[in-house]
C-alpha cells in the first residue's frame, strides 16, 4: 500500500483514536496569551477520580496507545499521579504537558521512576523576555528549573514544546541548542487561533515570510525535532516535511475536555465541533464510533476554493480550527496559506466578528492586572 | 540480522499490534514509534509468529503461498528494522 493511499485509509477514521489529547483540569497556575482551552479556573462539573478511571478502562479496551495529558496545568489535580500510574498500570502510555510549576526535586525522582511517560515542558522563548511575554511573569524560570529538576532526577529524554509565534522564530536554533544541552528533544507546534489563542493570533502568528524560515528550518532539522505533524500547510512551499500530511481530527484523533465533552481535535473547543460526552451511555468508544460530527469528518471533504489551486494535494487546505477561528470558510484557504490565497478573504473579516470559544474559563482580570498589561505593552 | 526463512522471530514484548480495516497499528512502548502494518496477511504472519519455530513454518501455517515468500520475508525484515519483531529470545 502506498503512503497515498494509507492516508486516504486513515482519513476514513480508525476503529480507535491513534492518541487523544484529555485536558485533565481547566485549572492553571498561568494565563498564557495564547491557551487553546481558555484555561485558568477549575470548572467545578471536571470528570472525578473514578469518572476518569473509567475512561482509562474504556481507552484500554479500545487499544488506544497512548494519550496526551494537558489542561490547564494537569499536575494542579490532587490525583494526578494516581491517574497516571492507573493509566500506565493498564499498557496506555502517558505524554504530558505540563509549565513545570510542580516539578520539585521530589516530584522530578517520582515522575524518573516511572515508565511509559513522556514530559513536555512548555516553552515559548528562549529568553525570559521573550517568554513571559507569551506565558506569564516568572514562567521561564519555572520552566528552567523544572527541566534542571528532571535533568538532576535522570528523567531522561523529557521535550521541550515550543508554540512557534512571530516573536521566536529567529530562537529556533537556539531552542534545539537548550534542548541539546538538557538531552531532551524539541517539539515544535504551530499557533492556532482557538481558546485565548482567537484573540491574540493576529498580533502572534508568523508573518508569511517567517513561515518560509520555519518550513526551511525543519526540512533541515524535521527528523529529530517533533511537531505533531501540525504544520503541513507549508507543504505546499515544496517537499514535504516528515509526517502525515492530513488533518486528523474526528479521524485518528480527538480531544476529551476536563468537563468529558470530546471535541473533533484539541484546537476547536467550540459547540460546532462537540462530538458528545463520555458521560452520555456508550461513554467515549459510542462517541468515537457513531457521532454524527465524526461519522461527517470520515466523509471526503470538499476542497472548495482551494480545488483549483496546484498546491491542494500538498497542504489539503490546511488546518480546520485555524480556519474556523478566523471566520473563514472550512473548504478554503488556511489562513495562513503560503500562496497567500486568504489574505483578502481575511482583511475583508471584521475583528470580533469570528466565532468564540464556546467555553472560557480565565480567571477575571482584576483592576491592577489590567493596568499592568497596559503599561506593559507601551 | 537478516530475516530470511529460517529466521526465528517473535513480536517485540514492547510493541502493541492493534487490528485496523488496511492491516494494524503496531505501537512500540520502548521507543514511542508507531508503525504501520499495510496488509491483513502480514498482521495475521506477525501474530502467529510465536506459535511456530520459524518463518517458513509460520508462512505455510497462515496459508501464504510460496511465490508470495520473498515479499513476506522482505515485510519482516523491515519490521525487524523498526523492531516491530525481533529474533526469538530464549527464556533462559
Amino acid at each position: 500500500m502506498s503512503a497515498k493511499s494509507l492516508v486516504e485509509e486513515m482519513k476514513r477514521g480508525l476503529d480507535a483514536p491513534i492518541c487523544l489529547t484529555w485536558e485533565l483540569t481547566y485549572a492553571c497556575n498561568l494565563q498564557c496569551v495564547h491557551c487553546l482551552s481558555s484555561s485558568g479556573q477549575r470548572d467545578e462539573r471536571e470528570l472525578s477520580t473514578e469518572e476518569a478511571k473509567k475512561i482509562l478502562d474504556d481507552l484500554r479496551d479500545l487499544q488506544v496507545f497512548y494519550i496526551n495529558i494537558g489542561g490547564g496545568e494537569p499536575m494542579v489535580r490532587r490525583d494526578f499521579f494516581e491517574l497516571l500510574e492507573y493509566s500506565v498500570a493498564n499498557g496506555i502510555g502517558v505524554k504530558f504537558s505540563t509549565n513545570g510549576a510542580f516539578i520539585d526535586e521530589e516530584k522530578a525522582r517520582r515522575l524518573a521512576a516511572m515508565d511509559y511517560l513522556d514530559i513536555q515542558i512548555s516553552l515559548d522563548g528562549v529568553d525570559a523576555a521573550t517568554n513571559d511575554a507569551v506565558r506569564g511573569e516568572g514562567s521561564y524560570d519555572m520552566a528552567i528549573r523544572a527541566m534542571e529538576n528532571l535533568k538532576a532526577a535522570n528523567f531522561g529524554q523529557f521535550k521541550i514544546s515550543v508554540v512557534v509565534t512571530r516573536h521566536n522564530v529567529s530562537q529556533l536554533d537556539q531552542f534545539k541548542a537548550l534542548a541539546d544541552h538538557y538531552g531532551a528533544q524539541l517539539r515544535v507546534t504551530r499557533l492556532r487561533p482557538a481558546g485565548r489563542g482567537a484573540d491574540t493570533w493576529h498580533e502572534l502568528h508568523p508573518t508569511n515570510a517567517q513561515q518560509r524560515e520555519i518550513y526551511n528550518w525543519l526540512l533541515k532539522h524535521g527528523e529529530n525535532v517533533l511537531t505533531g505533524d501540525s504544520f503541513f500547510h507549508l507543504n505546499a512551499l515544496g517537499e514535504s516535511l516528515p509526517g502525515l500530511n492530513m488533518c486528523g481530527a474526528g479521524r485518528v484523533v480527538c480531544l476529551i475536555d476536563p468537563i468529558g465533552d470530546v471535541y473533533a481535535c484539541p484546537f476547536v473547543i467550540h459547540d460546532e465541533f462537540k462530538a458528545g460526552n463520555v458521560r452520555d451511555e456508550g461513554g467515549f468508544a459510542k462517541v468515537w464510533k457513531q457521532s454524527d460530527l465524526f461519522l461527517s469528518l470520515r466523509e471526503p471533504q470538499s476542497a472548495g476554493a482551494c480545488a483549483s489551486c496546484g498546491a491542494f494535494d500538498a497542504c489539503q487546505g490546511g488546518c480546520m480550527a485555524a480556519k474556523f477561528f478566523t471566520g473563514l470558510p472550512l473548504d478554503g484557504p488556511d489562513p495562513e496559506c503560503v500562496g497567500g490565497d486568504a489574505d483578502e478573504a481575511l482583511s475583508i473579516i471584521a475583528r470580533g466578528s469570528e466565532p468564540k470559544p464556546s467555553m472560557d474559563h480565565s480567571k477575571p482580570v482584576t483592576l491592577t492586572r489590567k493596568k499592568l498589561s497596559v503599561s506593559a505593552s507601551h | 540480522m537478516t530475516v530470511a526463512l529460517e529466521s526465528v522471530l517473535e513480536i517485540h514484548p514492547q510493541v502493541a499490534v492493534r487490528p485496523e480495516t488496511f492491516g494494524a497499528l503496531a505501537y512500540h512502548y520502548g521507543n514511542r514509534r508507531l508503525i504501520f502494518l499495510k496488509h491483513p496477511d502480514v498482521v495475521t504472519v506477525v501474530q502467529a509468529l510465536n506459535d511456530h519455530p520459524d518463518v517458513q513454518s509460520t508462512l505455510s501455517a497462515c496459508g501464504v503461498t510460496q511465490d508470495r515468500w520473498p515479499s513476506f520475508v522482505a515485510a519482516l525484515s523491515s519490521l525487524e528494522t523498526s523492531e516491530v519483531v525481533r529474533e526469538r529470545q530464549i527464556a533462559s
